[in-house]
């Protein structure tokens, strides 16, 4: 371990505010990644899960 | 071999076989990417030694240069995928190519960010107009205009061939951009890493940096593995194989 406490490893030398402005800003945007695949998932399963029902109950009947 | 290569690009050619195997892959991709995180981050973050110039400020470096490397890697994967697409019509290749854009465009904004916001400890300002970084900025315009132009077209057919134009025309920003810093006199320091010779880091430095460059690369496989699926099930929404997975 590199610091001697919790506090100096959060202070990172003075370097704080730099180290973890950059970590966060990237783990929002990697959090943004990870989460936006998966709502256009369900929203493209949904629509189309809709669609096929609605031409099932329209199927001209012979 | 050949035949193999034949058959192994017929099959990537293939929607649903392409759907059906990355879902196997995905848990692994997903549990080893975090696996990976954690580890490259701990060890980088709490247990490197600080960099006897920079202090602990160097630390960006474990999401900077893997950001770095992946967006300069995924553009020039887009710009294959744009090519097969323009010269076999492969419709998969066109559909990869697409959702690498904006993935690779996150990779370069997180570089860019991280980059500011280590210039600024470490040469007293957020930005400079030199080359390295300069270069790095165009890669995401580049990505800009790619994303733009695949939606700007009256048929989605044309929007992906002016696309995959651009993205093939913007690869010779990429040996620019790794040139840059011996080209020109700038701020940005040489690389870290070279393939050619031995590293120059402390092992608890390296190792840690290593990790978190092999996971970057398989987040991006994870996230354009996702991404194409999506592009899978809407295009191919009115084929039966689709239509069970609709009806579960």
């Amino acid at each position: 371990m590199h610091f001697d406490s919790f506090t100096a490893f959060l202070a990172m030398g003075n370097h704080g505010f730099y180290v973890w402005l950059s970590y966060g800003l990237t783990a929002l945007i990697v959090i943004w990644n990870l989460l936006l695949p998966g709502l256009q998932r369900r929203r493209l399963l949904k629509q189309q899960a809709q669609r096929l029902r609605r031409e099932k109950n329209h199927a001209p009947t012979a | 071999m050949w035949q193999w290569l034949k058959q192994l690009y017929h099959r990537l050619g293939s929607p649903k076989w392409f759907y059906d195997i990355t879902g196997r892959w995905i848990p692994w991709l997903a549990g080893l990417s975090a696996v990976g995180t954690i580890i490259g981050l701990i060890w980088g973050l709490a247990y490197a030694p600080a960099d006897y110039l920079q202090g602990n400020s160097f630390r960006i470096i474990y999401v900077h240069v893997p950001a770095a490397l992946l967006a300069q890697s995924a553009y020039m994967m887009m710009a294959v995928a744009g090519a097969v697409y323009l010269i076999w019509k492969m419709k998969m290749a066109a559909w990869v190519a697409k959702v690498i854009a904006p993935v690779g465009a996150s990779f370069c904004l997180i570089a860019l960010l991280t980059g500011a916001i280590w210039g600024k400890p470490t040469w007293g300002t957020w930005w400079v107009w030199d080359a390295r970084l300069t270069s790095m900025l165009l890669l995401l315009f580049l990505y800009f205009g790619v994303i733009a132009l695949q939606k700007a077209m009256d048929s989605e057919e044309s929007g992906f061939k002016a696309a995959a134009i651009l993205a093939l025309v913007g690869l010779v920003n990429i040996p620019i951009i790794k040139y840059s810093v011996e080209w020109w006199n700038t701020l940005h320091q040489p690389a870290t890493l070279k393939l050619t010779e031995k590293p120059s880091m402390h092992p608890d430095m390296l190792i840690p940096l290593l990790i978190m460059i092999v996971t970057a690369y398989l987040f991006f496989a994870l996230l354009v593995i996702l991404r194409t699926r999506n592009e899978i099930l809407w295009h191919e929404r009115k084929r039966s194989w689709v239509k069970e997975i609709l009806e579960r």
